[in-house]
């Protein structure tokens, strides 16, 4: 029985032999694999690209102070981008399945109809999610628009739940039961994490505070964005850390609003203002010189 | 000759499948008969008796005028490649008749087949092959197109046609040659079941062996998520039935496209039938799978529910202002404001006055945060736990209803009036900010909205006319709730179109109970002898009346009226008007009918436009009297009859 371990390294292997470049999870908080700039950013241009990498996604609305068997506050998605889709990205995904011990001759496959899409990216796309024996494993996106343009190739983006994978291959009821290394319970490892993420996002974040930390970040972002047009060396210019301003605003805006704290009138006002920093970063990026 | 069309995609979402189906089914074939089906996979169109070339035809070109001369004329036929003996003389002109041969409706197809597929309308298209490239629902990956043993050939987004198909992505073969005839058996050896009608038969057959509730709508959303259904039966652990069976049946149903097993009927059984797409399951894996999925949706349910019990509606009220109605509109606190405002006016009680507060608390609930279809049912559910009173409780359970034009309407006289109101409330709301259903755009199911107000003032015999229930200056709202008013009583309850408007015309500022009433005893007596022509001789009086350009009508002169017909007419005129004083609407519209003969004689023997006229403005006044007194239940000029024209 593979491990929760051993299932990421064979789909980064699988991936890596497909020429997928093995990224390592980003460094900022986010929500969820989409976000990270090796998707977001890179889906845009005309530049071919393949990318796989482990992205623990974090959600504060989600967290269940590890009470619930199947939610969490922060959960690991493998992440594939496929750019431009080769003609048979499903067979090669199902093909993964068959690279972590899934027998599909003995299982039941079923692409249902489930289309994605991010306001504050200013971006959506057209797929499905797969299901396994009724379990909801892997997210297929044709991806068309990014930060508010249509992009140039149309990359696939895979999204695997791991997570449920495991739980599925090693026939547990609990994802903190899922081994993770040999001898080593999910639990162990993540449970703590859980708790108490739950007990701050819910109940002791400083909702004050974050108002004002998503206007700093907010105005840090801006005010990067304000200073392109006039950048002597636009290749130099920092698009990705005035990104990374973004996924700032997003993360604290997730955890506002798992403090209910954002307030209906106020709601539809934050999302824009995280939106019109995402389209306009990734309007820089598709402008600057590479 | 035979002709086949595949056009092989990647799943195509269920619902959007018949749609499409009915768009290929009106391709254009020479002649031919035509029979379509599909699979996620494959759109399919299959015909016999196509021809094989189009006739030839036969057209007529001008050429110079004779005075240009013979050179003229020798290089008007060279450039329609034709001698210059061909050409005719017809007037002052040179003329060619040419003969324009058929062509091969092979090339004909090849021509036309690409527009025809890209062509066809989706709900929502995307593109895969880059910026500006083809679009359609999902990617196209292989096409067949065969004219008989042979390819028509064509190129769509990169993929040429031929005569591969492929099989079941997992258990058929990847490439495999067909020809017309070897098709659809090919593609059952490859494990694909191309008939619909079959899958369904297949999925229903099985399923109800295993028990399976059926459930329409499901079955027809898994004959299009399969190519090769096979129905399981699972199993879940019998505590679960103590959770509500509301729940239990959307898990399955909803999200686990699983048809639920009953037991003694009207009760659950521990089991479900799934459809998986695939032979079979000889292992039991697929079975153990579905059940550990469900056991987790189950878990889950059951967590919400003891979550939600720590916090009881009432203590919810307030959290309301965080979730959105409408992002214009504000949110469920100020909505929940309104609604127990408007069920206080229209004489709601306290059992509704304390539903409608708590009717949108489940909204801040994990459960209908989780199953969002059971917002009401899930609201109910919880009151009732929590002690409300049953009216209170199941006025919430019940108060999104009707869902469709085949729900019912709510059954207590609470949940009536908070559905009514609930249902106005977002009525008026987005008809001020101007979200008004346009074509086939009506994102926030007005209509249905609507319609449910229509179908509770009715059903329920509600006694508010529409009028009241709108502000004066919401004539927008009133003209499209007397449109769904219309719509009701003629597509729903089948009223003729005529009859609709011989009420609601002239009385639709009446309460609707009252409107269904008259439409009942219009629809009664209209087939009797007497009704149609006496409907046909208002009209006449009616046109007669506006022709006589009188503005005012005198007292009537009972000295004027000429023994015979005249007075006659006018006995029975009071005769009726009495006897259909206190009667029913249908006795009184069937006396009124009796009026006929004597109107008829009337209209004989008498001639209105006398000369003289005192006499003539007596004929018009008794005609005019005749018309107001006996309008007053339904509009007969209204009525369509024989002599008519629609």
């Amino acid at each position: 029985m593979d491990t929760f371990q051993d299932t990421i390294l064979k789909l980064k292997r699988y991936w890596a032999e497909r020429g997928a470049i093995i990224q390592e999870p980003y460094d900022i908080e986010v929500g969820a694999g989409t976000m990270c700039p090796e998707t977001f950013l890179r889906v845009l241009g005309p530049k071919p690209y393949r990318v796989a990498y482990v992205q623990p996604s974090r959600r504060p609305a989600d967290g269940r102070y590890g009470e619930n068997p199947n939610r969490l506050y922060k959960h690991q998605q493998l992440q594939v981008i496929l750019k431009p889709s080769p003609d048979d990205v499903i067979d090669q995904y199902l093909a993964s399945l068959e690279a972590i011990g899934i027998d599909l001759l003995k299982h039941d496959i079923k692409f249902e109809e489930d289309n994605w899409e991010a306001p504050t990216l200013g971006a959506w796309g057209i797929g499905w999610q797969v299901m396994l024996d009724g379990l909801e494993i892997s997210q297929f996106t044709y991806f068309q628009q990014c930060g508010g343009m249509d992009l140039d190739l149309v990359p696939a983006e895979l999204t695997y739940g791991l997570e449920r994978i495991s739980a599925f291959l090693q026939g547990v009821e609990s994802v903190y039961d899922i081994e993770w290394a040999p001898g080593v319970k999910y639990s162990e490892v993540r449970l703590a994490d859980e708790v108490q993420s739950s007990v701050y996002n819910f109940e002791m974040a400083d909702v004050e505070r974050l108002w004002r930390l998503f206007s700093e970040h907010e105005a840090e972002c801006k005010g990067l964005l304000g200073q392109y047009e006039k950048y002597p060396s636009q290749g130099r210019f920092p698009v990705l850390p005035a990104y990374e301003q973004v996924l700032k605003c997003s993360h604290v805006f997730n955890l506002l609003d798992a403090r209910g704290a954002i307030s209906v009138t106020e709601r539809v006002g934050v999302i824009k203002r995280v939106r019109d920093l995402a389209v306009g970063t990734a309007r820089l990026w598709v402008d600057q010189p590479q | 000759m035979n002709f086949l069309l595949e056009i092989g995609t990647e799943e195509i979402p269920h619902w959007m499948i018949p749609g499409a189906l009915k768009q290929l089914a009106a391709l254009e074939l020479f002649g031919a008969v035509l029979q379509v089906d599909a699979t996620p996979r494959r759109l399919v169109v299959q015909a016999s008796g196509v021809s094989e070339r189009t006739p030839d035809e036969h057209q007529t070109v001008k050429g110079p005028p004779i005075s240009a001369g013979d050179q003229a004329a020798a290089g008007f036929a060279k450039k329609q490649g034709a001698t210059p003996a061909e050409l005719e003389k017809v007037g002052n002109y040179y003329q060619l008749r040419k003969r324009v041969p058929g062509r091969a409706v092979r090339d004909l197809l090849a021509e036309s087949l690409p527009g025809a597929i890209v062509g066809i309308q989706w709900p929502k298209t995307m593109y895969w092959t880059g910026k500006g490239g083809p679009r359609f629902i999902r990617p196209i990956r292989w096409i067949v197109a065969l004219l008989d043993d042979q390819v028509i050939p064509f190129e769509i987004a990169g993929v040429k046609s031929g005569n591969l198909t492929r099989g079941h992505r997992r258990l058929g073969s990847s490439s495999i040659p067909v020809t017309i005839a070897s098709y659809e058996s090919e593609l059952r050896k490859n494990f694909v079941i191309l008939s619909s009608h079959e899958r369904r038969h297949k999925i229903e057959t099985e399923a109800v062996n295993l028990g399976a509730k059926l459930d329409p709508d499901l079955l027809e959303t898994l004959t299009f998520i399969t190519e090769y259904p096979t129905a399981i039966r699972g199993d879940f652990d019998p505590a679960y039935l103590e959770l509500p069976a509301e729940v239990l049946t959307t898990v399955m149903r909803h999200h686990q496209k699983y048809f639920a097993v009953e037991g003694a009927p009207g009760r659950l059984a521990p089991n479900f039938v799934a459809v998986m797409n695939t032979g079979g399951d000889p292992g039991g894996l697929v079975k153990r799978g579905n059940e550990r999925v469900l056991r987790a949706r189950f878990n889950d349910a059951r967590f919400f529910w003891e979550v939600d019990q720590r916090k009881k509606l009432a203590d919810r009220v307030s959290d309301l202002a965080h979730v959105t109605f409408q992002a214009k509109l504000g949110s469920y606190l100020e909505k929940t404001n309104r609604v127990v405002e408007l069920v206080k006016t229209l004489g709601g009680a306290e059992h509704a006055q304390r539903a409608a507060l708590l009717s949108k608390c489940d909204l801040t609930t994990e459960m209908v945060k989780e199953f969002t279809d059971l917002q009401g049912i899930v609201g109910g559910l919880y009151a009732k736990a929590q002690g409300e009173p049953e009216p209170v409780w199941r006025a919430i359970y019940e108060h999104y209803k009707p869902l469709s034009m085949d729900d019912s309407i709510p059954e207590t006289r609470e949940g009536q009036i908070l559905a009514l109101t609930d249902k106005l409330d977002t009525l008026r709301e987005c008809f001020k900010i101007g979200l008004v259903p346009t074509g086939s755009k009506d994102p926030f199911a007005l209509r249905r909205a609507a319609q449910g107000i229509v179908r509770i003032l009715v059903e329920a015999q509600i006694n508010h006319t529409l009028a009241s229930l709108v502000a004066t200056n919401e004539i927008a709202l009133l003209e499209f709730l007397e449109e769904r008013a219309h719509h009701y009583f003629r597509e729903i309850r089948g009223f003729k179109y005529d009859e609709v408007n011989a009420v609601l015309k002239k009385f639709g500022s009446t309460t609707l109970v009252d409107v269904e009433l008259r439409l009942t005893a219009l629809a009664a007596v209209r087939p009797t002898e007497d009704f149609e022509p006496l409907a046909a001789s208002f009209k006449r009086i009616r046109n007669i009346l506006r022709q006589s350009g009188l503005s005012h009508y005198p007292a009537l002169n009972t000295a004027l009226l000429e023994p015979g017909p005249e007075r006659d007419l006018y006995d029975e005129y009071l005769r009726v008007r009495d006897a259909t004083k206190s009667a029913t609407y249908r006795a009184a519209l069937e006396t009124i009918a009796s009026l006929r003969p004597r109107v008829d004689a009337f209209f004989d023997k008498v001639l209105v436009n006398a000369l003289d006229s005192d006499i003539r403005a007596n004929r018009l006044t008794l005609l005019q009297r005749l018309l107001v007194e006996f309008s007053t239940i339904a509009d007969f000029s209204e009525i369509v009859t024989s002599g008519d024209q629609k």
